[in-house]
């Protein structure tokens, strides 16, 4: 694929989840969850997508979604050209060598009773990539394309620390050569200082490997290190997607300011007109009618039209997109 | 110069492990003061020991497997607090230190109102009936900004968001004005602009109380808005202390720095920020087996054979009155090594 | 009994004795296993299940007479325990000693076989239940609670009432089968919450196809329910069986099982009361030995417990 070209395209993508049933189960279903309500990016070869917001706003729906871990309801998603929600199981089963995920909860997503080299070998045992002592050596190279001894293959995932279970699972990720990686809050649970070595082995793998990103997390400021460009959602929906310069030198969606302000930042000196928003995250089974935001948008301008008049995402300045009606006069 | 509300000299709080691999020497000599009406920020990644130490202030310890080393001392407002009888410990638990958790889910009971639980601490320590005490709840509600208070203390944990059970977690500390509150974590659990909230509202409360607060976090960029001196901990050992200003200017400690430049920042530009993090290389050790000499040294730029063979006590860093600003490192009695390096 | 016999007997007790040290220490040397030994009863309870399935295993060494041999119906008949027959006869001048010992071979080996035969089902019902999302499911817990509402020991009574010479086998199938209700539901409830774990999604997302998810990642870190309630299901088993024996309906004359024993014993409990004591206690020590066993292994193999 030609470097620029699109490798991922998402268009209009919906997920809801059934709210709980009144009566004991049996009764009409209540209001669904609308975790996922019509999502569209493109990513470019070789490029990180970040994917920014906090709980409940659907990102981490939105990555399994695009993998089908999770059938969504609605919506198109391409990869290199392949329909991938229209394929049949045995397609989709050759697709998936291209994509793949790396979990946020490095505790969680390693089978406690594989030891690494099991964990590893069997992607290539279900790909048929590799057999014999073919598997032996891939697995060794692969460890230590991650940064981690090979003697670690014989360890099973509680002997690991978190770092080391995440490199695990980015080298089971790799093991099958994809083009295309969602990384699911991949640092989320690290230490500062491991964060940071994790950060940098991403980095480097995207380079060498060549590698698509699609970078799931709540922290703008590691989105910020790795994203080329970035998409902030809010309860089911992109509400801002611009170049990583662009969004964070010049935001245009009062949610984005607010949430960049918020942000905590190392320096006890910085001067900051911090924001802070009222209210509560709300949830996904129950949106403000208009735009989603309204109820805690601080814009000075917000009015009726915000309550009553959902704003669409539309381009306000080139190559940044904004949902807001206010979008041309930021805060 | 104030007496310090809180003293702890040479804490030390060890585990026994199962495995047979020994001690886990969690908190290993720990000094700190804590002045009336400031914010202290302990800062340190997993498993350097600072909420144990926060616990073993309030001496909240499983006594097997851990027990407080004798020769540690912890005393608050003048009283030894190692020393005092179990009734009197606790009336000073809840009543005049009190103790914020991380995770408001599982630190509020879900069986019981959340009324009940701010109103539990005004009972047990002031002796308030029941219809006082609620009334007393409903204020506490208010206090921590929680909309609609009437109705609110009659809800349970369930019915509330994360924001909203850490504000109830908060009420519940305040309701007897404790002179020392104890925050672990208290916004780690949180999302970023729920997290903004809180800490606004610790910074208000604090000031409208006139209370301590002793803040623990992992999290550099909340301790540089909020705390007016830092201590930064490594291996169950102080490694630097200094005021914040000061820490996040000129940090002496070679874990404090790579910790500072390993943090993925927003406010540099981000033509600046492509490019490798740095970061400190390896892991943090396990507590059963801490390095020799300098605990840090293994994973330190600057090391050489002294900081494998001696470990360095707090060392007063140059410039500045005695005590303000110390540094646990052997680079302070050769400076010259560190420009050698960098 | 001879010489050579009694040296078995040693030899079996050693062997048992050296069966549940080395589990002893083996268990010492791990988190779960120390969580094992916490429950007193647990390695006694090792050493008696070692020193039963020992007899069972070498019966020939161990019984100095073949279980169905009338030695002297005229003068040894329903005889007390003496040197010669150490337990005793039964009303068929038959060693009960000897019989005590075969017959373990038929108990246990009823209340393994049976047990691996509801194990088997329930798991692999319980799992299905589990891991397939739609209908499937709930209508097979469905059938699994009409399943648990039936009376078991009424059902196999019908089979055996109504089944002329019901072979051997089929009744320890249809004890089997009328058995795994409950552990289909521990799996099941097992298999949900791991199917949301996150090694799963990765596995789907590596391209591993159902039956690969099932049985090379969930079924193993199922396996706790499934342990527990082997260990003791074989108690429940044996009880059924000598319960059905001891109503005449069990296992069939001359073999001995431990439940057949005690009915024929029935009749001269007054007067021979060691023909139905010995079966009887037998049956008791293993059904404790595995009660203690399976409450032992459900602690040591609770994911709760474990500290990450």
């Amino acid at each position: 694929m030609t470097p620029g070209a699109r490798l991922v395209q998402v268009d209009g993508l919906v997920k809801h989840f059934p709210g709980a049933r009144a009566l004991l189960g049996l009764g009409r279903a209540r209001r669904p969850v609308r975790a996922v309500d019509g999502v569209s990016f493109a990513i470019e070869s070789g490029q990180t997508l970040g994917l920014v917001g906090e709980s409940g706003c659907g990102k981490s729906t939105v990555g399994r979604s695009i993998l089908r871990l999770i059938e969504p309801d609605a919506g198109r998603v391409t990869l290199d050209g392949v329909e991938v929600l229209a394929l049949g199981p045995r397609e989709l089963r050759a697709l998936r060598r291209r994509m793949q995920i790396v979990f946020q909860d490095p505790y969680g997503s390693l089978n406690p009773r594989m030891t690494v080299y099991q964990t590893l070998a069997e992607p290539l045992a279900i790909h048929r990539l590799a057999a014999g002592p073919e598997v032996e050596r891939r697995v060794r190279s692969l460890l230590e394309e991650v940064g981690l001894d090979p003697a670690f293959a014989r360890a099973y995932p509680h002997e690991l620390s978190g770092g080391q279970r995440q490199r695990v699972g980015i080298a089971r990720a790799l093991s099958v050569e994809p083009q295309f990686l969602v990384l699911d809050e991949p640092v989320s649970a690290l230490d500062v200082s491991v964060q940071a070595q994790v950060l940098n082995l991403l980095a480097e793998l995207q380079r060498k490997r060549r590698l698509t990103y699609l970078f799931i997390a709540h922290d703008l400021a590691v989105v910020k290190h790795i994203a080329d460009h970035v998409a902030v959602m809010y309860l089911g929906k992109i509400v801002e997607r611009a170049s990583a310069a662009a969004l964070y030198g010049a935001p245009r969606h009062p949610y984005t300011t607010s949430l960049l302000s918020a942000v905590p930042v190392p320096d006890p000196t910085a001067q900051r007109q911090r924001i802070v928003l009222q209210g509560d995250v709300p949830s996904p089974a129950a949106p403000p009618p208009g735009c989603p935001f309204h109820p805690r948008c601080p814009h000075p301008k917000k009015n009726d039209r915000c309550r009553t008049e959902p704003p669409a995402l539309r381009e306000v300045a080139p190559g940044q997109l904004a949902a807001c009606h206010f979008a041309e006069e930021p805060m | 110069m104030t007496e310090p509300l809180l003293r702890v000299r040479d804490l030390k709080t060890y585990f026994v492990t199962e495995q047979g691999s020994g001690t886990a020497r969690a908190v290993d000599g720990v000094s700190l003061d804590l002045f009336p009406g400031e914010t202290l920020g302990l800062v340190g990644e997993s498993g350097c020991g600072k909420t144990v130490t926060s616990l073993s202030i309030l001496r909240l310890i499983p006594e097997p497997p851990g027990h407080i080393r004798p020769g540690s001392f912890i005393e608050f407002e003048g009283r030894n607090l190692l020393t005092l009888a179990p009734k009197e410990l606790r009336a000073i638990r809840g009543n005049r230190i009190a103790m914020v958790f991380q995770e408001p889910m599982t630190s509020l009971n879900p069986v019981f109102t959340v009324g009940d639980q701010i109103a539990e601490a005004a009972i047990v320590h002031q002796g308030l009936s029941r219809n006082a005490a609620r009334a007393r709840a409903v204020e506490m509600l208010t206090l921590v900004g929680i909309p609609d208070p009437q109705e609110r203390v009659d809800h349970y944990p369930h019915q509330m968001s994360g924001g909203m059970r850490q504000r109830v977690m908060i009420a519940m500390a305040l309701v007897c004005h404790p002179k020392l509150l104890i925050a672990d974590e208290p916004t780690t659990a949180l999302d970023v602009t729920i997290q903004a909230q809180i800490l606004e509202l610790l910074d208000r409360l604090q000031r409208e109380l006139g209370m301590a607060v002793m803040l623990i976090t992992h999290d550099l960029g909340v301790v540089a808005g909020t705390a007016d001196r830092v201590v930064v901990m490594y291996a169950g050992q102080v490694v630097e202390q200094a005021p914040t200003t000061t820490l996040f200017a000129r940090p002496l400690h070679p874990y404090t720095e790579g910790l500072l430049a390993s943090v993925p920042r927003l406010d540099t530009r981000v033509s600046q920020v492509r490019g490798r993090l740095h970061s400190i290389p390896g892991q943090v050790p396990a507590a059963t087996a801490w390095p020799t000499g300098c605990r840090f040294h293994p994973r330190c730029p600057y090391a050489w054979d002294r900081c494998a063979s001696e470990e360095p006590p707090l060392l007063d860093a140059p410039g500045g009155e005695a005590g303000a600003h110390t540094v646990r490192c052997w680079l302070l009695t050769e400076p010259q090594r560190r420009e050698r390096r960098a | 009994m001879s010489a050579l016999t009694w040296l078995a007997l040693a030899g079996a007790v050693a062997v048992a004795l050296l069966v549940a040290e080395e589990a002893h220490r083996r268990a010492a040397a791990s988190a779960a296993g120390r969580r094992f030994l916490r429950h007193p009863t647990a390695t006694p309870g090792v050493f008696i299940l070692a020193f039963f399935v020992t007899l069972a295993t070498a019966a020939p060494l161990l019984a100095p007479y073949d279980p169905a041999f009338q030695i002297d119906i005229v003068h040894l008949q329903n005889h007390a325990p003496s040197a010669q027959n150490v337990l005793g006869t039964d009303v068929y001048s038959r060693d009960v000693w000897s019989r005590l010992v075969y017959g373990a071979r038929i108990s246990l080996g009823i209340g393994t076989i049976a047990m691996l035969v509801a194990v088997t089902a329930g798991a692999g019902v319980g799992a299905v239940a589990g891991y397939v999302r739609r209908w499937v499911g709930a209508v097979l817990m469905r059938g699994v609670d009409v399943g648990l509402a039936m009376p078991r020991m009424f059902v196999l009574l019908m089979a055996v009432a109504l089944w002329e010479h019901l072979p051997l086998a089929v009744l320890v199938l249809l004890i089997g089968l009328t058995g795994w209700f409950g552990t289909s539901r521990l799996v099941r409830a097992e298999v949900l919450s791991l199917r949301e774990r996150e090694f799963v999604a990765a596995a789907r997302a590596a391209g591993a196809g159902p039956t690969r998810v099932i049985f090379r990642h969930v079924l193993p870190n199922a396996a706790a329910p499934i342990i527990v309630s082997a260990a003791l299901g074989i108690g429940n088993v044996m009880l059924l069986e000598a319960g059905l024996s001891y109503l005449g309906l069990g296992v069939p004359s001359p073999l001995p099982s431990w439940g057949s024993m005690i009915y024929d014993g029935e009749p001269f409990m007054a007067g021979a009361p060691w023909t139905s004591l010995f079966p009887g206690c037998a049956i008791a020590l293993v059904v404790m030995a595995l009660n203690a066993v399976g409450d032992g292994l459900r602690d040591a193999l609770d994911p709760r417990k474990e500290t990450a």
